[in-house]
């Protein structure tokens, strides 16, 4: 067997895409990220690298831009400049392979059950997988009744199960647990570690430093639009290297 | 004031009169502007829809052509549907002119553009909540415009509602196309036309007040529907 290239092969000898193994989505690399909005810079030159496996938060004072950065790498926002790239795979692709909870749920005006349905029909994928997936969120007994009825951490755990039906690689979460109760967001972040523990990157932006202690293995903290810091979480919680991370862990106002 | 008074006391002496001929003429008005309705819903809504979640180079001009087609004048529509389903016309080979199936296709020209129009401001609003889970979910357009049609159902009865509004009450473009021949082409308005050309008023003010109690039961029967789903949270 000859090394030829795999654009040599016929077209007819080559193994269907969903056979082929895939390329990794990970490392990511971000460079020189930026984004201004009325001449204010919201994100000023972010250069970040995510390796695979285990659970990223990324903290930082309101308006660090947390959340803008999330979508950014998730390919929902397009940056003024820099680059985002996974592992050389098309935005679009990459996309697909990865899912976003968000701190609101956006719920479909449908059960509970058919809410999971949509995005398991969506991305052609078996849909006996549906009752699974609630009963790992705890909501397999409210599965006929309507999304919009469910509480706030219900609504969060089921926005979690559509975003795992679609069997991420990554997983971001933008303030996922923010206005729960504690019980709802243990309940979350055991879910979320689950996750981890089968091999999903874990990407979760929280302002609960307590939260950040119990999902972290690293920590990206953000400052005005630039990465102040981006430790191992067993050196950033003990030792912040910088100012604005000291003074956010020991709850002072951050400017 | 004295001829209210008798239209009422004759609009209700017909109805439990069971006289065939009210009957026909309200069975046809129904099943005329019914049809429009279901016949525009299935154009304007998925263009409303698409207009709702596409962004393109002269869009303000569309959503402008499309909000003074809401306008439309009956007379107009109707002169044109004449127009073409004449023998003469480019359609005339259909043989529709002056029968129920021109009616319907008039009324559905005048009401596509209400269903258009006011869908699309409803579906835009609603996909104003989803558009970044659509996004994050990788829906494609037509994915978008389906799950917005079907999520937004209860609340597009209302636009359903104001089209249906639209068809039952106009008289201009089925008297056109339909030419009010009794018992084949005669609806609610115009045959309050022709009673009021003819001077008979107490007559004509009975057959619209049957015709408003009729749009009152639609207007409940839907409304009740929207009430149902809001209870079930789908609104």
């Amino acid at each position: 067997m000859s090394d030829l290239p795999i654009t040599s092969v016929p077209p007819m000898a080559r193994p269907r895409d969903e056979a082929a193994p895939k390329r990794p989505l990970l490392p990511l690399r971000v460079s020189g990220l930026r984004l201004t909005a009325d001449g204010t810079a919201l994100l000023d030159g972010v250069e970040l690298t995510l390796a695979p496996g285990g659970c990223t938060v990324i903290m930082g004072p309101n308006g660090a831009g947390k959340s803008l950065l999330l979508k950014m790498m998730h390919g929902l926002l397009v940056p003024g400049a820099g680059d985002v790239s996974w592992n050389g795979i098309p935005a679009a692709q990459a996309t697909a392979r990865q899912a976003l909870v968000f701190q609101k749920p956006v719920l479909l005006r449908r059960s509970v059950a058919a809410n999971v349905d949509f995005v398991l029909k969506s991305r052609g994928r078996d849909r006996s997988r549906r009752d699974a997936l609630l009963r790992e969120v705890g909501l397999l007994h409210k599965a006929r009744q309507p999304a919009r009825l469910l509480s706030g951490g219900e609504a969060q755990r089921l926005a979690l199960a559509r975003a795992l039906a679609t069997d991420p690689e990554v997983l971001f979460l933008d303030e996922a647990t923010a206005s729960l109760d504690p019980a709802s967001v243990l309940v979350i972040e055991r879910i979320v570690a689950a996750a981890r523990d089968c091999g999903t990157r874990i990407v979760f932006v929280t302002h609960d430093v307590g939260q950040a202690r119990r999902m972290a293995d690293e920590v990206v903290f953000l400052h005005r639009g630039r990465v102040a810091e981006h430790s191992p979480a067993d050196v950033f919680f003990p030792e912040p290297r910088s100012q604005a991370a000291r003074d956010y862990l020991a709850g002072r106002i951050v400017l | 004031m004295q001829s209210i008074g008798e239209a009422f006391h004759l609009a209700l002496s017909l109805v439990l009169s069971g006289e065939a001929d009210l009957y026909e003429i309200v069975g046809l008005s129904l099943r005329v502007s019914l049809s429009a309705t279901v016949l525009a819903c299935g154009i304007g809504l998925p263009i409303g829809a698409l207009i709702a979640v596409s962004r393109f180079r002269g869009r303000g001009l569309v959503l402008i052509v499309m909000n003074a087609l809401m306008g439309l004048p009956p007379v107009v529509v109707g002169l044109l549907v004449y127009l073409y389903l004449s023998r003469s016309g480019p359609l005339g080979f259909l043989g529709l002119l002056y029968t129920p199936g021109a009616m319907i296709f008039a009324q559905t020209i005048l009401i596509v553009p209400i269903v258009a129009a006011l869908s699309r401001q409803l579906l835009e609003d609603l996909h104003a909540e989803y558009a970044e889970q659509f996004r994050s979910l990788c829906l494609t357009r037509w994915q978008s415009v389906a799950t917005l049609l079907w999520d937004g159902r209860y609340a597009l009865l209302t636009v359903g509602l104001a089209g249906f509004g639209r068809a039952v009450a106009e008289v201009g473009a089925v008297i056109i196309v339909g030419g009010n021949i009794d018992h084949l082409t005669r609806v609610m308005t115009t045959a309050i036309a022709l009673e009021t050309s003819k001077g008979d008023l107490p007559l004509a003010l009975a057959l619209g007040i049957i015709l408003l109690v009729l749009a009152l039961g639609v207007n409940a029967g839907v409304q009740a529907l929207r009430m149902t789903a809001a209870r079930q949270a789908h609104v």
